[in-house]
C-alpha cells in the first residue's frame, strides 16, 4: 500500500490529478476495513487529514455548510445542524457507534456511496448541493445527482468532495421524521432508513412532502411517485393506501445477507404509514 | 481474613488493565516467520494436484504438505478421523491442504494467491437433517414413555430447531512453534487446554511426552473454542518450524477464524411431553439430532451432554430419549459453552408453553409441579441427595420480577390499539452438570499442586488457563482460605506444561469445583504440614520463610500434590446410560422481559432477572460477570447470530453481518447468587461457567409469544421471521 499525505488542498488536488487511482482517506472507517482484509494491497491512498478547513461546519445566512472532513461527532453536536437540520444530525447520531462517529466523516460517507449510508436519507429530503473541487475547477452537484450505482458516484477523475450545502427551506416543515432499522441498537448496517418532512396546508392538504428511503435500491432516493400521489391530498386513509400502492415504484429492495425484501418492503411501508399518520 | 465469598482484585487484571499483558502476537520472537493455511473450496472432492503457481517468490517462502508430516497425519482427539492436512481428499470446505511460512506476514497471505488446487467433485451432505452418516447415537430409557404418553391428559409434539453459533472471543486464534536444540518441540499460544495439544502432538512428531512442552500466552477468551481446535493449529505451526528450522507464528484473522474453526452444533429435536390431570409430566419422548460436520472431534461428548440434560430439571417417570451426530460435509463443529445443554434445554424449557396451551394451566405453574428437588430421580436413574437450589431460583426469579403481575400488564398494553410495541415476560429454568460427563473425571486422573518455595511464597501449580473467567483469583482465593493465609500471598505458576500437572482441560465448568477441590485438599494438607512444624500458620513472611526452608529441606520447595478420586457413591454405567451422571448440578431460573416494535417488529430486550444456584461464590464479582456475559452470549444466539452457508462455506464470518449484541442490545441485569453448598465442592462451590448460556434462549421465546402471539420453536427469532408471522396471521 502507497501512502500519500497532502498538506494542503494545493497539494491534495495535484496529487489526486497525478494519481486519479489514488483512494482518498477521509476517517477511514470503510477504508481500514478493506485495509485489514488485504483488499488495499498495492493500492494507492490520497490521505487528507491535513485539510483542516474541510472540517469545518458553520451557519451561513442561508443554511449550514458542512465541510467534507467533519466527523459525524462534530455534525450531531452542531447546535445550527441540530435545531435547522435534526434528521441529519439525529441520523449521524446512528452510524456505527461512537468510535465511528468520532472517525468518520460526512464527504467520506457519501463518496463511500454505499446503498445504506444512513445520513443519505436526510442529505435527501434537505435537498442538500455536493460541492466538489478539482484542479480544473470547482462544481456543485445535486444531491440526488451524486450516486451512480452502488459504491459508485459521478465524481470524475481528480475531483474531491469539499463540503455540503444545506439550505434551509422558505418555511419550517410541520412534520420531520428520520428513523434507522438496523440489525442490531450499535454498530450496525441498515436494512432500511427512512427520513420524511411533510408540509401541510391550513385545510390539512398535503402541501409539500419529501421522502427518502435507504438499503432499499441500488442508492438512496426519493420517494417520487409517492410524493407526487400525496402532494396537494388530504391526508386521509384512503390518500395514504393509495399513495402506498406506488412504492413498489420507488423503492426495490433485495434479499441479502441482512435481511429481506419481503421484510424491507413491509417495514418500509410501515415507516412511512407512522410518518404520515404522526405516530 | 477470609477471602472466599468476597470481590478480590483480579490476579490478572492490572496487566490487561494497562496494556502489558503479552497475548500470543505481542511476544517478540527473534527471526520468526509467519504461516499461513491453503484450504480447501470445495464441500468434498478428490485433490488431483496442488500447484504453485509462477509469480510469487517461492524460494523465501517454506511449504508444507501432508508428506512432510514425519509422524501420523491426524489430529488425536476422541476417533483419529480427521487428518492434520487434506491428503488426496478433502471432506469440507475450508479443510487445511497446505502450509506455507515467509519472514513477511502480508507477503505470507499473498501466496495464497498463488495456489491452485485441482478438484474432482465428489457428492456432498450440507444439510444434517438429510444426512445418513450417524458417527454416535445413545439413548436412556426409564418407565415405559409409549404407554404413559398414550395415557397422558394432555401430549403435545414440537420440532425445535437450533442453529450453529460462533464462540467470537475477542483475540482470535493462535499459536507459535519452534524446536529446541535438544530436539524439544514448544508451542506458546492462546489455548484452553494446554495437555491436550501435547498428546495431539505425540504421534504427529512421534515424540515423547517430555519433548513437548506447551505454554499458554494470556488468552483473550475461549467459550470452548479454543478447546479442542488449538491442536490443528499448534500442528500446522510446528510441522512449519520443522521444514523452516525456525520458529513459526500462526495467526488467524477473524475471517479465517470465523468460517474456518469449530462452532456450536446445531440441532434438531422432536420432543413429545405429555401431562396428567394435576399437571405432572408423565412421559417424555425425545429424539435429538445433531450436526459434528465432516470429522468426529468431541461431537460424542457433546450429545452426550446434550442428551443427559435434555428432560430438563423435572421429575418424570417415564422417558424415552434418543440422540444421534451424524456428519455432513461442513466445517467440524466443537465445544462452545454449555457444549449440547443448550441444544436439548432449549426444546425442554420451551415446550411448556405448548403444553400451556394445551391445558389452559400457565406455563410456570405447571413448571412448579414438576421441579426436581432432594429425592428426586433424573431420567438416569440418578437420585439428588444435596444441594439442590431450583425452588429458591424460580421463587427469587418470579418473586423479583413480579412475573405473574408484569405478564399481565403486558397483556393489557398489547390490547391497546395505541400501543407502539407488544409487550412480553417469559420465563425458563434450567440445571447444569458440573464438571465432567459421567466417568471422565475418573478417566482424566487430574492433578494439581500446592508449593511452598524455600523462600516463602505459596505457589499453586495447574494446567487451569486463565480465559478471561477469572480462575486466576478464583483458585488463589480457595487456597489462601484453606490455608488461612492473605490473598496476595498465593501466587500462580506460569500454565506451561513443563511446570505444571495436567489438571485436565479448562472446560466443563470444572475449574473452580474440580481443581478448585484438588487444591483445596492439597492446600489443607500442606497447612498440616506447616503447622506440624511451626504448631501455627505463620502470620508474617519471615516466619514462613523459616518453617519453608525446614520443610523443604534439601529440595527447592515443598510440594503437596493431589489427585482425582471417584468418590464411592458416585456411579455411572456408560453403556446403559443409567446411573450418576454428574457429581453435582448447578441450578438457574431466569425471566426476559422484552418488547416488539410494532411498526418495524425489532425486538428490544428490556431486563433480564436470573438467580443461579452455584454453590458457593468465591468471587461473587466473578461470579456475576460470568452469568452476565453468559447471559448476553444467549440472548445473542437467540435474537441475533445465524451464520449463514453457501456451498458449505460461511458467508458472514465477519462482524459486520454476524451479529452479536453490542452493550446497547444488552440489558440490565438483576442477578441473584443462590448458594446450596455441595459437599464435595471447595466451600461448597459448584459450577457457573456455562449455565448462564442454557437459559435465556426459550425464556425469549416465551416472551415473544406473549408479545405477539407467534410461536417460534426455533433460533434466532428475528424481527423478518416476526413481519412474516404477523403477515401470515393477518
Amino acid at each position: 500500500m502507497k501512502l500519500l499525505t497532502a498538506r494542503d488542498e494545493r497539494e491534495a488536488l495535484r496529487l489526486y490529478k497525478r494519481y486519479p487511482e489514488a483512494l482518498p482517506l477521509a476517517g477511514g472507517t470503510d477504508l481500514m476495513v478493506g485495509w485489514n482484509t488485504g483488499r488495499l494491497n498495492g493500492k494507492t491512498i490520497l490521505d487528507l487529514s491535513r485539510l483542516k478547513d474541510w472540517a469545518r461546519i458553520r451557519e451561513t445566512p442561508m443554511g449550514v455548510w458542512i465541510g467534507a472532513l467533519a466527523t459525524h461527532t462534530a455534525i450531531r453536536v452542531h447546535p445550527a445542524v441540530k435545531s435547522r437540520f435534526p434528521l441529519l444530525a439525529e441520523s449521524s447520531e446512528t452510524i456505527g457507534g461512537r468510535q465511528i462517529q468520532n472517525q468518520g466523516t460526512l464527504g467520506g460517507n457519501i463518496a463511500n456511496a454505499s446503498p445504506a449510508g444512513d445520513t443519505f436519507p436526510a442529505l435527501a429530503v434537505y435537498e442538500a448541493k455536493i460541492h466538489t473541487v478539482s484542479d480544473a475547477g470547482r462544481r456543485v452537484v445535486p444531491f440526488s445527482e451524486i450516486f451512480a450505482g452502488v459504491k459508485q458516484t459521478t465524481l470524475q477523475k481528480g475531483e474531491l468532495i469539499e463540503g455540503v450545502e444545506l439550505t434551509t427551506p422558505s418555511t419550517e416543515p410541520c412534520r420531520q421524521g428520520f428513523r434507522k432499522v438496523g440489525t442490531r441498537a450499535a454498530q450496525a448496517i441498515s436494512k432500511t432508513v427512512f427520513a420524511g418532512l411533510l408540509w401541510l396546508n391550513k385545510d390539512r392538504t398535503v402541501d409539500d412532502i419529501r421522502l427518502a428511503l435507504g438499503s432499499v435500491a441500488t442508492s438512496v432516493r426519493r420517494l417520487e411517485h409517492i410524493e407526487t400521489s400525496l402532494t396537494g391530498q388530504k391526508l386521509d386513509p384512503k390518500a395514504i393506501t393509495r399513495a402506498l400502492n406506488l412504492l413498489s415504484r420507488d423503492i426495490h429492495p433485495i434479499d441479502d445477507i441482512r435481511s429481506t425484501r419481503d421484510y424491507r418492503m413491509l417495514v418500509s411501508r410501515n415507516l412511512i404509514t407512522s410518518f404520515l399518520n404522526a405516530r | 481474613m477470609p477471602t472466599v465469598g468476597h470481590d478480590r482484585l483480579r490476579k490478572e487484571g492490572p496487566q490487561k488493565l494497562t496494556g502489558t499483558a503479552l497475548y500470543v502476537d505481542d511476544i517478540p520472537v527473534k527471526g520468526i516467520w509467519h504461516g499461513v493455511t491453503v484450504r480447501s473450496s470445495v464441500a468434498h472432492a478428490k485433490i488431483k494436484g496442488i500447484r504453485f503457481l509462477k509469480g510469487f517468490p517461492w524460494r523465501q517462502a517454506v511449504v508444507v504438505t501432508a508428506k512432510d508430516i514425519p509422524g501420523e497425519n491426524c489430529v488425536h482427539l476422541i476417533e483419529d478421523d480427521q487428518p492434520l492436512l487434506a491428503d488426496g481428499i478433502t471432506r469440507h470446505a475450508l479443510e487445511p491442504v497446505a502450509l506455507i511460512a515467509h519472514p513477511d506476514r502480508a507477503t505470507a497471505y499473498n501466496a495464497l494467491n498463488f495456489v491452485e488446487i485441482n478438484y474432482e467433485p465428489l457428492p456432498s451432505v450440507l444439510d444434517f437433517e438429510k444426512s445418513k452418516k450417524i458417527l454416535k447415537t445413545f439413548s436412556i430409557k426409564k418407565g415405559d414413555a409409549k404407554k404413559a404418553m398414550k395415557k397422558a391428559w394432555k401430549k403435545v409434539d414440537t420440532t425445535f430447531r437450533v442453529p450453529h453459533q460462533e464462540q467470537a472471543y475477542i483475540e482470535n486464534n493462535g499459536m507459535m512453534a519452534w524446536f529446541e536444540p535438544d530436539g524439544t518441540l514448544v508451542l506458546q499460544g492462546s489455548l484452553q487446554c494446554p495437555y491436550y495439544i501435547v498428546k495431539a502432538m505425540k504421534p504427529i512428531f512421534k515424540l515423547p511426552e517430555e519433548k513437548i512442552r506447551v505454554i499458554q500466552a494470556v488468552t483473550g477468551g475461549g467459550f470452548g473454542g479454543k478447546e479442542e481446535y488449538p491442536n490443528i493449529i499448534s500442528g500446522h505451526a510446528a510441522l512449519l518450524a520443522k521444514k523452516a528450522k525456525r520458529p513459526i507464528k500462526m495467526i488467524y484473522d477473524r475471517h479465517e477464524d470465523m468460517s474456518a474453526t469449530t462452532k456450536r452444533h446445531p440441532a434438531v429435536i422432536k420432543h413429545k411431553a405429555g401431562i396428567d390431570k394435576k399437571g405432572r409430566l408423565v412421559a417424555l419422548d425425545i429424539d435429538i439430532v445433531m450436526d459434528a460436520g465432516a470429522y468426529v472431534t468431541l461431537s460424542p461428548v457433546v450429545l452426550s451432554r446434550g442428551i443427559l440434560h435434555a428432560s430438563g430439571p423435572y421429575e418424570c417417570p417415564n422417558v424415552n430419549i434418543h440422540a444421534s451426530i451424524v456428519q455432513t460435509n461442513t466445517p467440524p463443529n466443537g465445544a462452545y459453552r454449555g457444549f449440547g445443554a443448550p441444544q436439548t434445554l432449549f426444546a425442554a424449557e420451551l415446550q411448556w408453553e405448548k403444553l400451556a396451551d394445551a391445558s389452559k394451566i400457565d406455563a410456570v405453574k405447571l413448571r412448579e409441579r414438576n421441579l426436581v428437588k432432594i429425592g428426586s430421580e433424573l431420567s438416569t436413574g440418578q437420585i439428588l441427595k444435596e444441594s439442590v437450589g431450583l425452588k429458591k431460583c424460580v421463587d427469587t426469579v418470579l418473586k423479583r420480577s413480579r412475573f405473574t403481575a408484569l405478564r399481565r400488564d403486558h397483556d393489557k398494553w398489547n390490547k391497546k390499539k395505541t400501543s407502539p410495541t407488544w409487550r412480553g415476560v417469559g420465563f425458563a429454568s434450567v440445571h447444569h452438570g458440573s464438571g465432567f460427563t459421567g466417568n471422565g473425571e475418573v478417566f482424566l486422573k487430574s492433578k494439581a499442586s500446592v508449593t511452598l518455595t524455600k523462600s516463602g511464597r505459596f505457589v499453586i501449580e495447574t494446567a487451569s488457563s486463565e480465559i478471561g473467567q477469572g480462575s486466576m483469583s478464583t483458585l488463589c482465593q480457595i487456597v489462601s482460605d484453606a490455608l488461612g493465609v492473605p490473598y496476595e500471598w498465593v501466587e500462580l505458576e506460569a500454565n506451561d506444561t513443563s511446570r505444571v500437572p495436567d489438571s485436565g482441560p479448562t472446560v466443563a465448568s470444572r475449574t473452580c469445583m474440580i481443581v478448585g477441590g484438588l487444591l483445596y485438599r492439597a492446600a489443607k494438607q500442606l497447612k498440616a504440614a506447616i503447622e506440624e512444624k511451626a504448631k501455627k500458620i505463620p502470620t508474617t513472611p519471615a516466619v514462613l520463610k523459616e518453617v519453608a526452608k525446614k520443610l523443604a529441606g534439601k529440595k527447592s520447595v515443598f510440594r503437596i500434590t493431589t489427585e482425582y478420586e471417584k468418590p464411592a457413591d458416585i456411579e455411572f454405567d456408560d453403556t446403559t446410560y443409567k446411573g450418576d451422571a454428574y457429581g453435582s448440578y448447578g441450578y438457574a431460573a431466569i425471566a426476559v422481559d422484552l418488547e416488539v416494535d410494532r411498526t418495524t417488529y425489532e425486538i428490544k430486550l428490556n431486563k433480564i432477572w436470573t438467580a443461579q444456584d452455584i454453590g458457593k461464590a468465591i468471587n461473587p464479582l466473578i461470579v456475576e460477570g460470568q452469568i452476565i456475559g453468559g447471559t448476553t452470549q444467549a440472548l445473542g444466539w437467540a435474537v441475533f447470530e445465524k451464520p449463514i452457508y453457501k456451498n458449505g462455506v460461511m458467508q458472514n464470518a465477519e462482524f459486520t453481518n454476524y451479529i452479536i449484541p453490542t452493550a446497547l442490545d444488552t440489558p440490565p441485569m438483576d442477578v441473584v447468587i443462590i448458594e446450596e453448598p455441595y459437599s464435595r465442592g471447595p466451600f461448597g462451590a459448584k459450577g457457573v461457567g456455562e449455565m448462564p448460556m442454557d437459559i435465556p434462549a426459550p425464556a425469549v421465546c416465551a416472551a415473544i409469544k406473549q408479545a405477539t402471539g407467534l410461536f417460534f420453536p426455533e433460533i434466532p427469532v428475528t424481527p423478518e421471521m416476526i413481519a412474516a408471522g404477523i403477515a401470515r396471521k393477518g
